[in-house]
């Protein structure tokens, strides 16, 4: 079954990063590059944060601006990368309202989130979790 | 160092000729880790010797360590420079997303030299600084309208730090802070007024490298043991739930809790300003510091009314932690909170250092008490204790200096003593204004020994409480000695820009793994042999700007006031500071 990285409650995060240099860590290195979460604030700390990462959606967006057929949906919702494929166009960054197709600059391709989860046990506040997508219930708040 | 490590590039901004250098320094970061190690160094390089702190010779050097953007709660940023407040060594350290923004910029360090024609700026990219155009941001009233509109106008939102100032900074208050995040502060020793010296409003810095590890499994696997220490440790959960302000009742409850400019050593209305209290109704938000767990930051809501119109309210979001607390607080007499914390609210709107600011009103409210001064001099103010309103009317002219009283103020508690008198009760050490412990003798040789004149030097309060849990008098030339030691090792943690708080996971076995995952092979014993080197580096600094620790001011009031461990005895301080320097 599909999973993804479900955001459960942006208003504890505390800004600490600890999911982005997670995901940097599971590519191998330090730092935050080609991280696929991506934590800011909401116009100024005082405000809280705002939690940006792929939501796996059913009928992705990205995909469907993709020229070649680099990034296709996932069964059950969601996108893979192939990365062979990708002409670095960037038109999936573009069609993304949530601006979770992040940019790698030095390879010219998009970083989507895999849906792997290594990064949801460093959030010591429980701001993220990886969700089968069947139970997953996208209803606003 | 692993080779291609960014650490080793230290950027080189020149404010007179608007261009700037990278620099590979492998060598500096090799020898000195990075932090203070590696700034003390860029430092002598830098700074001539009798610089004048105000003027154009004076650099600004930022260093982050190799551990940054590699283990959590390495997220601090150390400045040094030459203080406009004692005129000597100035650092000082912050936190919020500095480290990691440098960092990831792909820098160790950043050196600012020189002098800008005009109000600018910086941009720091990777590979790229932009000088900006701030003539439109001089003047501005409020800190935080300068670190809102930077944060419109320029990119990296998440991946950034912006430092700015005040109008304290470019009103040339020696004791202006640079504020980053709007609630992290490099607040000691007046950086924000060197700041304003060079006509440097603020510094925005982004990126998003990767940092090569020596090993993946390893690194991984420390990374996991460090972080688990540091979400599951009973000391760190301590600054995660109440923060820094949990100090207040203790402090209070043993007597070591400066009051009414250290006439008392309790305040009685401590508890409606504790902590506890704080926590229980104001707190709004915990927030963190880039790459840290923890998330000690405190943010208190503060919603106040606008009298003239029936429900209409404002809601302030502002930090609060211990240190405020004392000088904004106790000091002052002051027990309304909210009163407290639209207080501290000014002083950050103004960018002063909070902890010194408190101490001046403190003092200038005994002087006025005791006839040194009068309303002709505090420009028609009553200062009085408990008075929040005008204690931030007086702030306001601190900075604003409309009269040579407060252009006096603006200068410190010493100097402002050496014109007006009072030097007795005038609290500063070093030059620098007291921190809030008055726990016993340790406390203050720390504050007086201490290269930053800060209790985070060598933590002597913490020495003090423990002598008084256990009943075992200290004695003065171990005391020297112990202070010596924890401040070598707290040269090691500052040069790896471990934030102290995270000293108990941070063991020196745990450094030395970390270490190794960056591609340094340094065992317990070198990185001592390291600590003990920096802070002998710092104090030959030190001492050739003039410094002398046999001709420290001691504070008359601080031997008066009993405090946790009763009168503190001069003859005790005076040879702990002669074991202290001995071992030096």
């Amino acid at each position: 079954m599909a999973k993804r990285l479900s955001v459960l409650d942006a208003d504890r995060c505390v800004g600490c990063q600890s999911c982005m240099f997670a995901c940097a860590r599971r590519q191998g290195h330090g730092g935050l590059e080609g991280s696929c979460i991506g934590v800011h604030s909401a116009g100024g700390i005082g405000n809280g944060f705002v939690v940006v990462v792929c939501r796996a959606c059913p009928d992705p967006p990205c995909a469907r601006v993709c020229p070649t057929d680099a990034l296709a949906p996932r069964e059950g919702g969601g996108v893979r990368l192939k990365q062979t494929l990708c002409i670095g166009c960037g038109n999936c960054v573009a069609a993304c309202p949530f601006g979770a197709a992040f940019w790698d600059p030095r390879q010219n391709k998009p970083q989507i989130c895999i849906y792997c989860g290594y990064c949801a046990p460093y959030c010591p506040y429980d701001v993220i979790k990886l969700e089968e997508l069947e139970e997953v219930r996208d209803v606003a708040p | 160092m692993l080779p291609h490590d960014p650490l080793s590039r230290v950027l080189t901004i020149d404010l007179d000729k608007r261009r700037y250098e990278i620099q590979e320094r492998p060598e500096l970061f090799e020898a000195g880790l990075g932090g203070a190690g590696a700034a003390i160094r860029l430092l002598e390089e830098t700074c001539p010797k009798g610089a004048d702190p105000m003027g154009p010779d004076n650099p600004i050097i930022f260093a982050v360590g190799p551990l940054v953007g590699l283990f959590p709660i390495a997220s601090k940023t150390v400045a040094m420079f030459k203080s406009p407040h004692t005129g000597n060594l100035g650092e000082s350290h912050a936190g919020g997303r500095s480290a990691v923004a440098i960092r990831m910029a792909g820098y160790g360090a950043i050196v600012i030299r020189g002098r800008s024609a005009s109000p600018v700026y910086l941009a720091i990219e990777d590979g790229m600084v932009h000088f900006r155009d701030a003539s439109a941001l001089w003047g501005v009233r409020s800190s935080y309208t300068v670190g809102s509109v930077i944060r419109q106008r320029e990119g990296g939102s998440g991946l950034r730090t912006i430092m700015r100032i005040g109008r304290a900074g470019e009103q040339g208050v020696s004791y202006a802070c640079v504020i980053t995040e709007t609630y992290r502060h490099f607040g000691r020793l007046g950086l924000g007024a060197v700041f304003g010296s060079k006509l440097l409003k603020g510094i925005v810095v982004s990126g998003q490298r990767a940092i090569p590890v020596a090993d993946r499994r390893a690194y991984r696997e420390t990374y996991d043991a460090i972080f688990d220490a540091a979400t599951r440790s009973p000391l760190m959960l301590k600054y995660h739930e109440l923060g820094t302000p949990m100090n207040v009742l203790p402090l209070n409850e043993i007597g070591g809790l400066p009051t009414r400019n250290l006439q008392q050593a309790r305040f009685e209305h401590a508890e409606s300003i504790s902590g506890e209290r704080l926590a229980e109704q104001y707190l709004g938000r915990r927030v963190a510091c880039a790459h840290c767990p923890v998330a000690c930051v405190h943010l208190a809501a503060l919603r106040i009314p606008y009298p003239p119109q029936p429900y209409f309210y404002k809601t302030l979001m502002l930090g609060y932690d211990y240190e405020p607390i004392y000088a904004l607080g106790t000091m002052l007499g002051i027990s309304d909170v909210s009163g407290m914390l639209q207080s501290m609210d000014e002083v950050e709107v103004l960018g002063l250092d909070a902890m010194s600011a408190g101490v001046v009103l403190a003092w200038a409210t005994e002087a006025l008490e005791r006839g040194l001064i009068s309303e002709r001099e505090t420009d028609g103010l009553a200062l009085a204790w408990g008075d929040a309103v005008t204690y931030r009317e007086a702030a306001l002219k601190i900075v604003a200096q409309p009269t040579d009283f407060y252009r006096a103020l603006a200068r410190g508690v010493d100097h402002a003593a050496s014109i007006y008198g009072g030097s007795e009760f005038a609290l500063a050490f070093g030059g620098n204004e007291m921190p809030g412990y008055h726990t016993g003798p340790a406390g203050h040789i720390n504050f007086l020994t201490g290269a930053r004149h800060s209790h985070l030097d060598s933590a002597g309060y913490s020495l003090d409480q423990k002598a008084a849990r256990s009943g075992k008098p200290l004695v003065a030339e171990e005391t020297g000695r112990a202070l010596l030691e924890e401040e070598r090792w707290r040269q090691v943690l500052s040069s790896l820009v471990v934030c102290f708080f995270a000293r108990g996971v941070y063991t020196p076995e745990v450094v030395t793994r970390a270490l190794a995952s960056a591609g340094f092979d340094l065992n317990g014993e070198a990185l001592n042999r390291l600590g003990a080197e920096i802070l002998r580096q710092k104090y030959a600094f030190k001492e050739r700007e003039g410094f002398d620790l046999s001709q420290l001011r001691i504070p008359q009031r601080i031997l008066e006031t009993p405090s946790t461990l009763g009168q503190v005895d001069e003859a005790f301080i005076q040879q702990a500071i002669r074991a202290y320097g001995e071992g030096l």
